[in-house]
């Protein structure tokens, strides 16, 4: 392998930077550089203010490592996290589950939450903990695809007392949607406080806890779930 | 008779010539009859003197005249049921072969750049497209078409105007003149390095004879302003915005000259400027690698200066008069590009010249414009949780536990910020700045532990997890606090604001509406006045035209003009 025998020893295995040389992937030579015109002439003569020495290589080889840079990955962005994310304690995880964080107020873990751990990665479940299942809107949501959601619903009451409930559809200052238990669509226009409209978000305690969370809580009940096989 | 006639044919197209252009002393005042360059005026306040539209008549306000745009070289199809088809578009661009890019090549257009209004003449963009057209009806007077060889097509943010000519960027890294009145190409400049990764979205803003000019990169590579000749498009002066030779003092807020060259602080929305001392004001972006500091900044000395900073340039030198950072060494991508607002008052009972600034990273600071002098701080996001305090010089100290982590780490504000790009509005009359304010949670995870492997934006997994909703924000900028906080819908603010002295803000309302709110000094506002339109994807606008008021917004591909009826 050229590049190894040549550069590495500056530039590191991977060419992303060594003890003396710079990151070449996303150095501005390799990025100007197509097939190795503007590599080359820096390999055959080094940059001695720089202490980087000259090479006695073939063009057809420094064509080659060029083609090799342009092969790595600039980026992995949006790549999503393959490490290890257990850290917590599930002994904590567990008494902060039927302690301080009431968790059995809604959920149990031999009802709703029973064999979770067996179900997703933790990473999933670390997310399901914080969001409540909560996803949807422009975002990209923490695992979409894992669970159908609690709908948003919404009770619009008229001056004259009659009453509508459903599911929430939209919302503004203007108007508020519903689909009623029949699947009926209906909306309503909205004046002041006119008709009185009273949302019912279901993981509502998931949404106040956002501001109150500690980072090791979350490990911890992490831990703790991941255990439920 | 036939002298008298070619006379008078000399002298109207004389007039039509003074009539078409824009006088240069329009952009010095706060114009009513004209919207001369990105925020109105240079101050960035978004706030118009103009009262015809006013509390007690907004809700008369209704449709003049609506015109849909389509990207590309196509002028339209004749269809007997729809409206006349658009001139074919004049064609530019350096590719032969234009990457295909829909919304730009082709199709509906992103419309999110600010809108110029120079003698009834309307000056729109989208990437890779530029139009004229008539303010009194929205008919087409030209489309141009630059031919793109790609590069990241997230938005333009609209033209600048010199005399008879204007200006605008391109995605693929060009700077473009072309004639006003015809939509002819003068000339085009590259002004980044397109192999670097940069794109390029800014409006350019026109200050005397320069054109300023940035560019945009989400790799490793280091942010500048430019200035060019609005005659030539020569290049008059370049400053960096990171350090890029030895003997640089901000060096040594770097762990390398390597990771300084790469660093960012890309600049990539237009700043504000003070005459008085001929001040540009600007922010800049992230440090790059975002979400990592081991490199970059393996001290914590290592600030990694001017990356998330508000900067001051002497405009016809390019030197830097001052700076201020506000957020050292930022590790979420946080930048400090929102628009610094300058306004003049009191401040802790002295007069002041000031620039305020609402962050992306949740903070507000208040600086004195004529030295960078930092008067105040505050927090006008509840929800950010990545500082563990404000240190001396006003600046948030960013708490490492909230970096990316592998485990995870509970953070607000999100990857979007507590607010974006979509401009904020100052309104004198109640000493208030307008934020469009978003709350959202996500989970940052590291997703390498090599720091090397870490490059531009990639290293980080986040995953929104919920949030306390989108609000707009009235900051009291005398003492920092959030005086009022009105909810609105997920989207809301996702385009930007403006104040009217007849009492008004016009905003997205989040749910496709722009939406009038009527103001109520230290109360919360109460709307008055909506239009569904689908989608409000540009920061309102107001000028007059003939006398009458219009209200401009783009939206769902098209243009929007509202006035009283």
């Amino acid at each position: 392998m050229l590049f190894r025998s040549n550069c590495s020893f500056c530039h590191g295995s991977d060419a992303r930077g060594g003890e003396k040389g710079p990151n070449l992937v996303r150095d501005v030579v390799v990025l100007r550089d197509q097939n190795g015109e503007t590599i080359t002439p820096i390999v055959q003569n080094g940059i001695p203010a720089a202490g980087m020495p000259k090479f006695a290589l073939p063009a057809s080889d420094i064509t080659d490592i060029a083609a090799w840079l342009h092969s790595q990955p600039l980026s992995d962005r949006g790549t999503p996290s393959a490490l290890d994310i257990l850290v917590g304690d599930a002994k904590k995880g567990a008494a902060y589950f039927s302690g301080p964080g009431r968790c059995t107020q809604c959920h149990s873990v031999t009802g709703d939450l029973a064999g979770i751990g067996g179900k997703y990665e933790p990473k999933m479940i670390q997310n399901l903990i914080v969001s409540g299942s909560n996803y949807g809107g422009r975002r990209r949501s923490a695992g979409a695809a894992a669970q159908k959601t609690q709908p948003v619903t919404v009770t619009v009451t008229l001056p004259s007392g009659q009453r509508f409930q459903g599911e929430l559809d939209h919302i503004s200052a203007f108007i508020v949607a519903l689909r009623d238990s029949t699947g009926t669509y209906r909306s309503f226009p909205r004046r002041d406080t006119i008709p009185t409209v009273v949302v019912n978000v279901p993981f509502q305690w998931h949404l106040d806890m956002l501001p109150q969370w500690r980072d090791t809580d979350i490990h911890d009940l992490t831990a703790y779930l991941v255990t439920l096989k | 008779m036939k002298t008298a006639a070619l006379l008078l044919m000399c002298l109207s197209g004389a007039s039509s010539l003074r009539a078409q252009g824009l006088d240069s002393a329009t952009l010095t005042k706060p114009a009513t009859d004209a919207w001369p360059t990105y925020a109105g005026d240079y101050t960035q306040r978004r706030h118009s003197s103009l009262t015809q539209i006013d509390t007690s008549n907004v809700h008369n306000l209704s449709l003049a005249w609506v015109r849909r745009l389509t990207s590309g070289a196509g002028g339209g199809e004749f269809n007997w049921f729809g409206p006349p088809p658009g001139p074919p578009a004049i064609t530019g661009g350096v590719a032969e072969e234009p990457v295909n890019m829909p919304g730009a090549t082709s199709g509906s257009p992103r419309l999110s750049g600010s809108i110029l209004q120079v003698n009834g003449i309307l000056y729109v963009t989208a990437p890779d497209n530029a139009w004229a057209m008539d303010a009194r009806d929205g008919h087409i007077l030209w489309h141009y078409w630059w031919k793109s060889r790609g590069g990241t097509h997230i938005g333009n943010r609209g033209m600048a105007m010199y005399g008879d000519w204007v200006f605008f960027e391109t995605p693929d890294d060009y700077l473009v003149s072309l004639d006003a009145k015809t939509g002819a190409e003068r000339w085009h400049k590259e002004i980044s390095d397109f192999s670097q990764q940069y794109f390029s979205t800014m409006a350019p803003v026109v200050v005397g004879n320069h054109v300023l000019v940035g560019t945009g990169d989400d790799l490793d590579s280091p942010g500048f302003l430019q200035s060019f000749d609005p005659n030539t498009g020569d290049l008059q002066w370049k400053l960096y915005t990171v350090p890029m030779e030895k003997g640089d003092p901000a060096l040594a807020t770097w762990g390398s000259l390597d990771a300084a060259r790469h660093g960012g602080a890309q600049v990539w929305m237009p700043g504000s400027y003070d005459p008085e001392t001929q001040a540009y004001i600007f922010g800049t972006g992230n440090p790059t690698p975002a979400y990592t500091g081991a490199l970059r900044a393996p001290r914590e000395s290592h600030t990694n200066l001017y990356t998330c900073s508000v900067m001051a340039v002497n405009v016809n030198t390019g030197k830097l008069m001052w700076y201020y950072q506000t957020s050292p060494n930022d590790t979420h991508d946080w930048d400090a590009t929102q628009a610094p607002v300058l306004v003049d008052g009191p401040f802790a009972g002295k007069p002041r010249k000031m620039v305020l600034q609402a962050s992306r990273n949740g903070y507000f600071f208040v600086l004195d414009r004529t030295n960078g002098a930092h008067l105040l701080t505050g927090k006008y996001s509840e929800a950010a949780n990545w500082a563990a305090g404000v240190n001396a010089a006003g600046q948030p100290v960013r708490d490492p536990a909230k970096d990316n982590t592998v485990p995870g780490a509970l953070v607000s504000p999100d990857n979007g910020g507590a607010t974006n790009w979509p401009p904020p509005a100052f309104d004198p009359q109640n000493g208030l700045l307008y934020v469009p304010l978003h709350e959202i949670y996500a989970m940052y995870y590291l997703t390498d532990k090599d720091p090397r492997m870490l490059v531009g934006l990639g290293g980080s997994e986040q995953d929104y997890v919920g949030g306390l909703g989108s609000s707009l924000v009235a900051i009291d900028y005398q003492t920092g606090k959030v005086a009022w906080k009105y909810r609105m819908g997920f989207g809301f603010g996702g385009s930007g604001l403006l104040t009217t002295a007849g009492g008004l803000l016009f905003a997205n309302d989040g749910a496709g509406s722009l939406v009038a709110l009527g103001l109520q000094g230290r109360n919360p506002p109460a709307p008055l006045w909506h239009a569904q339109i689908g989608s409000v994807d540009n920061a309102p606008e107001t000028y007059t035209v003939d006398g009458r008021q219009y209200v401009l917004v783009a939206g769902d591909g098209a243009i929007w003009a509202f006035s009283l009826q």
